[in-house]
């Protein structure tokens, strides 16, 4: 029962209290980029969900039986973003010859992830807290839909933006700025959740 | 020496990569809590940065074309591990307080991007300074941000108590949503200048021409860019504009000269090698060509890329 409680308490933890994006700026380049359209920020959400849960059970692998076992964990930043970028331009492949259905929703966002920052980073963060295999995984999973969860928030709003009387020099990025800062605000009150 | 001065001026000024060209964004608001973090993570970029860009330019004649993102990501992830365990074993406090974003500087964009525009093409010492100059004018701009920060979220400034008896801090630009607000009032400022310059006639293009535009291109300077390049397939980097075109040319034209192979007209080979399918064709008779081939048609592209980029457009 204990172990169900603190898987229960890293998925509300990663997804919403520290949120990946909002509160630890990791993945800003996707949020801030691909953030125009709902349809579009749904698709690269689902993309990250894939891509960190995925990466994140590889790294905890790696991290478990090799760098570990062998005492080369300084290695681990090299060894991660390798793996990583490697990994995620396998499944792009691996994904265009056996599921083109996932592939045509998926496909064009996977490259974009590559050699993120957020799946880096929560490779190392889960090395750092020396959560294991499973942990990990819960913990890249509840990363990514915090990040699915702020995009697709951010997106909603970009479309109403859109008609809105913009200042100049505001128009583009600084709006959107602007408004990811009032959803971070907004996002510190799940501080208390904990 | 003259050459080292312009690029030590190119990174401070002209192509600040924090004011000017926007990159490395998710470094820039997470450790400008305070002015002292700020500094430090830019001097450890810039050692890193300039470490990489001298030993990228040194190995450049030895690095393949088509797998140089890896080697590039190896030699920076080095150089990453290295300081890190330096600033773990000198600097403790420092390294507690940017934490996992030590690490990530190995995604930071500015590095694969000045690796892969100006170190992989061009000689060590320019490439030194110009690693030195960039690092310089990254550690300037989060310095401001931090001091900025920390001046307003908490009176402070390098922990000196600076402002009057009276003040009340602003505490929410020390937390996440002040760095939102900041970064947006300073792209706000960008965007200014560049339709001032706009209207004024005078060159702009550059400013900006990382995130604040269109964060696609961002990706594509190094924070999320296609681990395997093969050199001739569906997607190729973007370059930052000017720095590059100089630079560039010359040297897939001096290789041929050197390996003594005339440029033939361009064969069925080549085209396969544009749709991505390798391997097929007999390796020894493509391989000088692709070289050259792979370089000018990436220059080439640079403009049919934003198809590939522009994820929203297509939906129109």
């Amino acid at each position: 029962m204990d172990n169900v409680k603190e898987l229960l308490v890293i998925l509300i933890g990663s997804s919403l209290v520290s949120n990946v994006v909002l509160s630890q700026f990791l993945g800003l380049c996707p949020f801030l980029g691909v953030s125009r359209k709902v349809k579009t920020a749904v698709g690269m959400g689902g993309a990250v969900i894939f891509v960190i849960t995925l990466a994140s059970f590889v790294a905890g692998v790696i991290n478990q039986f090799v760098l570990i076992k062998f005492k080369v964990q300084y290695l681990d930043t090299i060894v991660f973003i390798l793996v990583i970028a490697a990994l995620v331009q396998f499944v792009e492949m691996f994904l265009r010859k056996v599921m083109p259905a996932l592939y045509e929703a998926l496909g064009v966002y996977l490259p974009l992830i590559t050699t993120n920052c957020a799946v880096l980073g929560v490779a190392i963060n889960n090395e750092q807290a020396e959560y294991g295999i499973l942990t990990g995984t819960v913990n890249g999973f509840a990363t990514a839909v915090g990040f699915t969860v702020a995009i697709v928030i951010l997106a909603g709003i970009r479309e109403k933006i859109a008609y809105n009387d913009v200042p100049k020099a505001f128009q583009g990025m600084p709006i959107v700025l602007l408004t990811a800062g009032l959803m971070a605000i907004a996002f510190v009150g799940f501080s208390g959740l904990l | 020496m003259n050459k080292a001065g312009e690029r030590l001026y190119n990174g401070l000024v002209k192509e600040n990569p924090t004011f000017v060209l926007m990159l490395g964004m998710c470094p820039t608001l997470a450790v400008t809590t305070s002015a002292m973090n700020g500094l430090g993570m830019g001097l450890t970029t810039m050692v890193v940065l300039s470490l990489s860009n001298l030993f990228i330019s040194l190995l450049r004649r030895v690095i393949p074309d088509r797998v140089r993102i890896p080697a590039f990501i190896v030699v920076i992830a080095s150089f990453v591990t290295v300081v890190q365990l330096l600033l773990e074993a000198y600097l403790p406090a420092l390294n507690k307080s940017l934490g996992v974003y030590i690490p990530l500087i190995v995604v930071n964009c500015i590095i694969l991007g000045r690796a892969e525009s100006y170190a992989y093409s061009n000689p060590p010492i320019p490439s030194l300074f110009d690693g030195i100059g960039m690092g310089l004018g990254f550690s300037f701009a989060l310095t401001c941000i931090g001091a900025f920060r920390e001046l307003l979220g908490a009176g402070k400034l390098f922990g000196a108590a600076l402002m009057p008896e009276g003040f009340e801090p602003i505490r929410i630009f020390g937390q996440a949503p002040g760095a939102f607000f900041v970064l947006a009032m300073l792209v706000a400022v960008q965007n200014a200048v560049r339709n001032r310059r706009k209207k004024a006639g005078k060159p702009y293009e550059k400013i900006g021409s990382g995130c604040s535009e269109d964060c696609m291109n961002c990706s594509d300077q190094g924070c999320t860019r296609r681990f395997y390049d093969a050199g001739a397939a569906e997607k190729k980097p973007v370059r930052q504009p000017g720095s590059t075109a100089q630079g560039k040319a010359p040297r897939p034209v001096q290789k041929q000269a050197e390996s003594g192979i005339q440029r033939k007209a361009p064969r069925p080979v080549q085209k396969q090698a544009e749709s991505g399918i390798q391997g097929k064709a007999p390796k020894p008779v493509q391989k000088p060509d692709r070289a050259v081939n792979g370089k000018k048609e990436r220059l080439a592209q640079k403009q049919t890329e934003f198809e590939y980029i522009d994820l929203d457009k297509e939906e129109k």
